[in-house]
């Protein structure tokens, strides 16, 4: 492989965990939310509410139910309006966070449903508001699961940052495509999905990891 | 004259799920004083849960009232509920602690809650885990304590914010006699020292005999039997009541025309050797099937079983020995 391949493949890491690392970030800052407001409305939890959870969970189903690749078409007008452009790293991570809210949304309703009902129970016979109940009792004791969660999502933004190469995305996606799939130069393409899934592993191995060392 | 903790006048829950509909508790109108410690008592499915929990309104009341200290706590807007919530505590039988936390931040949570200063928090924390007798633990994560243990910490937990009162749904169930009895004695101290009212809800008649001044007896929803341990215990006039204090013979006579008595008696009694006086003055034997006795409030009560000897008129001379000597007696009917 010539210098300017490796070049390009030591370019491509930084952008691959750029893009993951931002549209993981940028995914819990809507989807941590999003999740709770659909555990906390569901039926007999703290604050049951029909509509609202009907409301929320379809729009999460419809969002999930789409298939990555279409959802990145549709989103080019939305990214170009957020990042001025609809090509890039930068531009790939708008349609990845979208991508990635509801499956973190119900990754997070998951976790805090494993949380021991008598738990909240105690908390409410303390007289603690619901707002309370869910920061200081169901967070901290869905903790451990919530890190594990989150390895999974964030190994899915990064495998949907792979695809998000084919419409112009950076990244060891856009390498493997270009190199492998249009030049047929495989030493390259295998190098690069090497990468990828080493990275997926380890991302893997640190989430198990932290939620272990959570886990009291 | 003590006050009245709690007063429920007519109390009847429905549960209603998918169209079903369950009458988990029927009419059942009782008091709480202030002070005492309170048994609520009764087979499983009995409605004991469902009762202790809408006193702290866990569960709504389908009608009736629930009043703490003249409040109707149905009337109580979600605010004023939370407030009047720091002024009951409850404790669980599987002790609901936070698994993530240490033992000291257990503790703190309802000082935390009710907004007590940090600094504040942590010494009423610790005073806490003292009366409970678990200084060595404060840094410590619940999963790594025993049964015992959590529900210590639970209790420490329960006491730190001052309660008026303590509720206690099957919070000695998990744990075995001795630790039972452990955390029967420390509730005891807690009472007398603190002047906390208690109120505990257990099916095993021996945690109510141990620390229980007054006893209501739950039977299918309904209030079968409410009073003094003592007279309840001695007296029992329910057939609920009977079941919990005389539970069923496992033994059937030896013969066909064995009858089986049972002879109730109390502190005094218990020491005098009537069987051996029997056979002695009388010449009848009879066939010990069960016994047991029990201490109430430090005096002792007994029950005993007894097969009588197949002729009528033994049996007649065996039960008129008794009656002289002051017992009760019953007849016992194996299929009761
Ligand atoms: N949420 C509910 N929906 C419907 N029925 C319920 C509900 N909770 C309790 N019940 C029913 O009400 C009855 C009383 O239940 P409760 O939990 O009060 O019994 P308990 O006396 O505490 O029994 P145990 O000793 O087994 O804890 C039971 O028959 C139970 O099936
Ligand atoms: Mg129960």
């Amino acid at each position: 492989m010539s210098d300017y391949i490796i070049n390009t493949i030591i370019s491509g890491v930084w952008e691959t965990l750029i893009m993951t690392f931002f549209a993981s970030l940028f995914s819990y800052v809507v989807g941590l939310p999003l999740g709770v407001l659909l555990y906390v409305t569901s039926r007999g939890r703290l604050l049951e509410n029909r509509a609202v959870n009907i409301v929320f969970g379809t729009i999460v189903n419809v969002m999930r139910s789409l298939p990555f690749l279409i959802l990145l078409v549709l989103l080019i007008p939305f990214t170009r309006l957020v990042t001025g452009s609809s090509i890039g790293t930068v531009a790939s991570i708008v349609p990845l966070t979208v991508g990635a809210i509801p499956i973190v949304a119900r990754m997070v309703e998951s976790s805090l449903c494993e949380v021991q009902p008598g738990i909240i129970e105690a908390a409410t016979s303390m007289g603690a508001s619901p707002l309370y109940t869910v920061l200081h009792f169901i967070l901290p004791e869905a903790t451990p699961s919530l890190i594990h969660g989150g390895a999974i999502n964030v190994a899915t933004v990064l495998g949907y940052s792979a695809m998000a190469g084919v419409i112009g995305g950076g990244g060891l996606g856009a390498i493997a495509l270009q190199y492998g799939y249009y030049r047929y130069q495989s030493d390259v393409m295998w190098t690069t999905v090497t990468l990828l899934v080493i990275m997926v592993m380890v991302i893997q191995e640190v989430g198990t990891l932290l939620a272990k060392k959570k886990r009291k | 004259m003590s006050e009245n903790v709690y007063t429920l006048t007519n109390v009847y829950k429905t549960y209603r799920n998918d169209g079903k509909e369950f009458e988990a508790l029927k009419d059942v109108s009782l008091e709480v004083r202030e002070g005492e410690i309170f048994g609520i008592i009764g087979m499983s499915g009995a409605g004991k849960s469902t009762l202790v929990r809408t006193l702290n309104r866990l569960e709504e009341v389908s009608s009736g009232k629930v009043e703490f200290y003249g409040r109707d706590l149905a009337e109580l807007k979600q605010k004023e509920l939370r407030e009047v919530r720091h002024d009951i505590s409850m404790i669980f039988q599987s002790f609901n602690l936070l698994n993530q936390r240490t033992v000291i931040e257990n503790i703190e949570q309802p000082l935390r809650i009710a907004g007590v200063p940090r600094r504040e928090r942590r010494d009423k924390a610790r005073e806490m885990l003292k009366v409970v007798g678990l200084e060595a633990k404060e840094n410590e994560y619940p999963t790594r304590l025993s049964g015992g243990q959590k529900q210590r910490v639970a209790i420490a937990r329960a006491l730190a914010a001052d309660p008026k009162v303590l509720l206690c749904d099957e919070a000695t169930s998990a744990l075995d006699p001795k630790i039972t009895g452990e955390i029967l004695d420390l509730l005891k101290v807690i009472n007398e020292e603190r002047k906390l009212t208690i109120i505990i809800i257990t099916h095993e008649m021996s945690v109510v005999e141990k620390i229980c001044d007054r006893v209501a007896i739950i039977d299918e929803g309904n209030l079968a039997e409410v009073g003094d341990v003592k007279d309840v215990f001695s007296n029992p006039r329910s057939k609920a009541a009977k079941k919990l204090v005389f539970p069923s013979n496992p033994f059937d006579p030896s013969s066909p025309d064995g009858k089986l008595i049972r002879i109730v008696f109390d502190g005094l009694r218990a020491s005098e050797p009537f069987i051996a006086n029997l056979v002695e003055q009388t010449g009848l034997k009879v066939n010990i099937l069960s016994a047991n006795t029990r201490s109430v409030g430090g005096i002792g009560y007994g029950q005993m079983v007894l097969e009588l000897p197949a002729d009528p008129a033994d049996q007649k001379a065996v039960v008129d020995f008794f009656k002289a000597g002051g017992l009760a007696v019953s007849e016992v009917n194996t299929y009761e």
